[in-house]
């Protein structure tokens, strides 16, 4: 018996098999799984018990307990906007990680360096961080490739995509804020190329470029300002657009097509 | 009991005494199960009746009226009810056609077709877990193992400390924004302006929903949207690319087999210089 191979499928419908009984008949465990949870005991694999999966679960404010057929093959959606919710994720972990040894004031090059040098995986989250910030970026822009190409953006779901057009522009100013915190020489001239097209905005360009700097140039001031909008007013913004933009999903009758 | 306002039981029991002719304290007392419920003696004997074994189909208002028996009986239930403030006499309005003494009337007549339309045909679905879940967890996996397995091998830039008194020379945006400034390096700034092209363009983006009236989602018949958004990409990446590899000082050509590459975002680990 105990040599059998688990079959790999079998264990998709009792994710918890490896698990001992005991374990699983104690009133905590069963106190944590909801009825329905493949975690808990004796679940078995019906078409209730996978109804039951989702809707008893967090993620029943996610996902419907069906979807369509061709939506879930990988082929249609590449998972293109889950990966872009799901990059964003890693990003608040690594984020709210590296929070722990960044201060935005003159300090900060000094923190970068020593985060990369004498902090267990420092730089192994530093990396993550940044990569994850340049992965997000391609990873929106090609799913607002992907939802063009499918036509996903006809009607009912026009408004989604202007959602969606909010959540790019919100993905590149949080990339954008998050651009200057090493302040090294990378960080400030970037942004203040970025703050001089501003700046040629007719009429009101100066007063714009003194509000995104909060003076005429990128200084420790401009450093504050923009670590606040990066960890968190854009993320604020970010998550409840996020989430009106899931919610029309669903909303929208689920994923467009089939073409 | 469970808690129901006052005012939907005080509603309630209004009916019911209009229904049964009793008082509306009876009425409510008896939903509170204060006191036994008015009952109606008998059944109204309609089934019993039976008037007429449908042969030619008469008009309904003509069986109602032969079953006139049912109605006098209701008529009296309340009378044998013994609590007070019973109303013998029968409401008028209760008694709306006394000549036939209905039981029923018509409110009326539905047409034998669904209640419900459908408005969509099925489809075909399947279970979210495990045909969902399953794919998004393992896509969401190999993305973590990539990040983490590209993290080990690329440092992330990090230059010397900030300082505004040496400007590096081109001074380039984050890649995502330099076909942006190669865009913006054709006219002067002071004249075309920046930020109102960038509005416009936004907004034209927002719009393209409303603007493409063609409802088909066939690739086949929308060839034009497919051709300008094609288009729109290889022009961004055309530019993009000129931007990231193929300018330097002074934002001038350079070819990055020759002169090098001022890229800074991602290759300060190969840095020509
Ligand atoms: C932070 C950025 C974004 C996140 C996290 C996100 C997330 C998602 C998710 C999870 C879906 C479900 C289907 C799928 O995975 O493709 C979706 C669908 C959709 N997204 Fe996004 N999205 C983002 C940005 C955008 C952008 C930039 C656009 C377009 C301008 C857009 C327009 C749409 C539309 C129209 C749909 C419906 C597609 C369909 O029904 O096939 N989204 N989004």
């Amino acid at each position: 018996m105990k040599n059998e191979k688990i079959k790999f499928r079998d264990r998709v419908k009792d994710i918890s098999a490896g698990l001992g009984d005991s374990l699983k008949e104690s009133s905590l465990w069963g106190s944590i799984f909801r009825p329905g949870s493949p975690f808990r005991k004796g679940y078995s694999d019906s078409p209730r018990n996978r109804s039951y999966v989702v809707m008893n679960n967090v993620l029943y404010h996610l996902h419907p307990v069906k979807v369509k057929r061709h939506a879930v093959r990988l082929s249609y959606t590449l998972c293109l906007g889950g990966l872009s919710f799901f990059t964003f994720i890693v990003l608040t972990i690594t984020g709210i990680w590296l929070m722990f040894y960044f201060r935005p004031t003159e300090m900060a090059y000094v923190d970068i360096q020593s985060l990369q040098t004498s902090i267990a995986f420092g730089s192994l989250v530093r990396n993550m961080h940044r990569w994850a910030a340049h992965i997000m970026v391609i990873v929106v822009f090609l799913h607002m490739s992907r939802v063009f190409y499918h036509g996903a953006y006809k009607a009912p779901r026009e408004f989604n995509w202007v959602i969606g057009v909010i959540l790019l522009l919100l993905t590149l100013l949080l990339s954008f804020t998050g651009y200057l915190l090493p302040w090294d020489q990378l960080a400030i001239w970037a942004v203040t190329v970025g703050g001089n097209m501003a700046s040629y905005t007719p009429v009101i360009g100066a007063q714009v470029k003194f509000a995104l700097f909060a003076g005429l140039e990128a200084t420790e001031a401009t450093l504050l300002r923009f670590y606040v909008l990066h960890v968190l007013f854009l993320p604020f913004i970010i998550v409840i657009f996020m989430a009106i933009h899931f919610w029309r999903v669903r909303k929208d009758g689920g994923i467009s097509g089939p073409l | 009991m469970v808690d129901i306002p006052e005012h939907l039981l005080i509603k309630t029991a209004e009916a019911r005494a209009k229904a049964l002719g009793i008082s509306v304290e009876q009425a409510l007392a008896e939903m509170k199960g204060e006191v036994e419920p008015t009952t109606i003696s008998k059944e109204p004997e309609v089934i019993d009746v039976k008037p007429i074994e449908v042969k030619e189909a008469p008009a309904p208002a003509a069986e109602v009226k032969e079953a006139p028996a049912p109605a006098a009986e209701v008529k009296e239930a309340p009378a044998p009810a013994p609590a007070a403030g019973v109303k013998t006499d029968v409401p008028a309005e209760v008694d709306f056609a006394p000549e036939t003494r209905v039981t029923q009337r018509l409110l009326t007549v539905v047409k034998a077709k669904p209640i419900q339309k459908p408005t969509s045909e099925p489809v075909d679905k399947v279970n979210t877990w495990p045909h969902l879940m399953l794919p998004e967890f393992i896509s969401l996996m190999a993305m973590t193992a990539f990040l983490i397995f590209i993290s080990a091998i690329l440092q992330a830039p990090l230059l010397e400390e900030a300082n505004p008194n040496i400007t590096p020379n081109p001074a380039k945006a984050p890649w995502y924004f330099l076909g942006l400034q190669e865009l913006l390096s054709y006219w002067d700034p002071q004249i075309a302006g920046v930020m109102i092209p960038l509005i416009i363009g936004v907004a034209a983006f927002m719009a393209i929903p409303y603007i493409d009236r063609n409802k088909d989602n066939k690739p086949s018949k929308r060839k034009y949207a497919i051709m300008l958004w094609t288009f729109f990409l290889a022009g961004a990446g055309t530019l993009s690319l000129i931007g990231i590899l193929f300018r330097g000082p002074g934002w001038n050509w350079t070819y990055p087999w020759i002169d090098g590459v001022w890229f800074d975002d991602l290759l300060d680990w190969v840095h020509f210089e």
